[in-house]
């Protein structure tokens, strides 16, 4: 739109050489800038991230296999997964739940669950695993009768998978707030005058106009469950091939000097952050053109 | 415990000292993001260049990348014999793994997406009529910066400075293994506790912990006021 009002006002060089001048550098300071920008992220974030697959493929392909396929570390991969594969699942109906009791109703105490959904963000890690020793722990509130039933939480498996839903609780909850605040609550209205009830609504009207949204927040959620470090490491008890996920079984090669294999497991970890940025990305851009597609 | 044991606990020189390390390498890590993360929602935002795409995407890695990973990483990275360490302890005999700086590297690297990513909508949203408007009535390229739009990026900066310091003081995962870990000059808070509960002192660890939940309440109501005061300042938001 712009450009036609431009010609149709003034000469389109002039007018243009005008627009650039206002909004632009001189080349060198463009160059300057971009220099600065590009060598810091290359210092702090594309080095690191090259450095770990150059750690993990030192000592060739097959030490690397070596390093992934020991028992071990199969372990950790399958603990790891097992903890994202049940945190992920509950966090996303837990996110849905209170995003929608937030964004489209009005009641009491709203502004104080906002607040404890983001409490874990800004929590150190090691905090929320204390917590959790603090309460199932053996000297915690509930240890002494848990112990009575032989029911082991702390440096076990279902405290990891406590800890894992703890920081990972306000992903899918924050990424669709904001959202379905935004949408505002016309549509829902026009389908319950419409007739539809509870499920229909939600599975007609409201979910679809969150589905990128949502997905978003599964995949950071994800991202976050399988590489917890400090609130899992407080709870885990580090029981090598029991209760080892892949961030601390990393911790342990690597504090035994087992570099290489350290490495490669973490080149796993790096690759799942890769995936998770490129489905982001791919998730922000469907998004857009849902809006897009909306507005037109 | 009693609350002179407690104040015994968190008051401990060693104590003490993880905490001026912590939340000073944290502000300063916070600063040089503030800095830097400008630079880089400025050149992704205003200017083309090729991988511009990529780049973008890549800034949110320490998001997505598990801490640990990016520890290990940064440490061999920046140890004596690391690519990049070998040439800081080469060229002016700096050491970075293992000492303070490592604790900054790590959590500069930690804190680098919240600037970026909250600086870089509402630049985006700068409008071209404010900028026109300025150089219309004779402000040079500096004078439209300084005064039309660093003031309107100002509280996103604000936002993403604490946003990134709160994450910075609580974060262990990546700092324990480049801080090399020795009492009183490269020990993080989040890993006292750590000690301290390895050594079954519960209590210990405990205090110190409500000290660092104390702290991250304050700046969550400073995050929220922040933000509050900033859509104040634009109410179409």
């Amino acid at each position: 739109m712009e450009t036609t009002v431009d010609t149709a006002l003034a000469p389109p060089a002039r007018r243009r050489l005008a627009r650039r001048s206002a909004r632009e550098e001189p080349a060198w300071v463009r160059l300057a800038l971009i220099f600065i920008a590009l060598a810091f992220l290359l210092l702090f974030l594309f080095a690191p991230l090259a450095a770990v697959f150059a750690g993990a493929f030192r000592k060739g392909w097959e030490a690397y296999i070596a390093s992934i396929i020991e028992p071990d570390a199969w372990s950790a991969i399958k603990l790891t997964l097992l903890a994202a594969g049940i945190a992920v699942p509950l966090n996303l109906i837990f996110g849905v739940a209170a995003a929608w009791a937030i964004a489209k109703f009005e009641f009491r105490g709203k502004s104080l669950l906002i607040t404890l959904i983001d409490l874990p963000f800004s929590v150190s890690p090691v905090v929320s695993g204390l917590i959790y020793v603090l309460i199932f722990g053996l000297q915690g509130w509930f240890g002494p009768s848990l112990h009575e039933h032989d029911i082991k939480i702390i440096f076990a498996v279902p405290g990891i998978v406590l800890a894992t839903m703890f920081v990972t609780f306000p992903f899918v909850a924050r990424e669709l707030i904001p959202l379905m605040q935004a949408q505002g609550t016309e549509e829902e209205e026009a389908a319950v005058v419409l007739g539809a009830n509870g499920w229909q609504i939600f599975w007609r009207v409201t979910l679809p106009n969150i589905k990128w949204g949502l997905l978003y927040g599964v995949i950071l959620c994800n991202a976050r469950a399988m590489g917890e470090f400090g609130a899992v490491s407080v709870v885990s008890g580090h029981v090598r091939g029991l209760t080892n996920t892949m961030p601390l079984h990393v911790e342990i090669l690597y504090n035994e000097y087992n570099f290489a294999a350290a490495f490669a497991v973490a080149s796993l970890l790096a690759l799942l952050a890769l995936v998770t940025l490129a489905l982001k990305t791919l998730v922000e851009w469907l998004g857009r053109e849902q809006i897009n597609r909306g507005q037109a | 415990m009693s609350w002179g044991q407690f104040w015994d606990a968190v008051t401990a020189p060693r104590v003490v000292a993880s905490y001026k390390l912590t939340f000073g390498a944290s502000l300063l890590a916070a600063a040089i993001n503030s800095v830097f993360g400008l630079i880089v929602a400025w050149v992704l935002v205003r200017y083309s260049f090729p991988g511009k795409r990529l780049v973008d995407a890549l800034v949110d890695l320490p998001f997505a990348l598990p801490t640990a990973v990016a520890g290990i990483a940064l440490t061999a990275l920046y140890a004596p014999n690391g690519w990049i360490g070998h040439y800081l302890q080469d060229w002016w005999g700096l050491k970075v793994a293992y000492t303070p700086l490592g604790v900054l590297v790590a959590l500069i690297f930690i804190g680098l997406p919240f600037i970026v990513r909250t600086v870089q909508p509402v630049l985006e949203d700068v409008e071209a009529e404010l900028e026109e408007a300025a150089a219309t009535l004779g402000a040079t390229r500096w004078q439209i910066f300084a005064h039309v739009i660093f003031p309107a990026v100002l509280p996103a900066l604000l936002t993403g400075f604490t946003l990134a310091f709160a994450r910075a003081v609580g974060e262990y995962g990546s700092v324990v293994f480049i801080a090399g870990n020795m009492p009183m000059i490269s020990e993080i808070t989040p890993l006292i506790i750590i000690t301290k509960l390895e050594q079954y002192d519960y209590t210990g660890a405990t205090a110190v912990a409500v000290v660092m939940l104390v702290t991250s309440f304050a700046l969550l109501l400073l995050i929220n006021y922040l933000q509050w005061l900033s859509r104040k300042h634009n109410p179409e938001k």
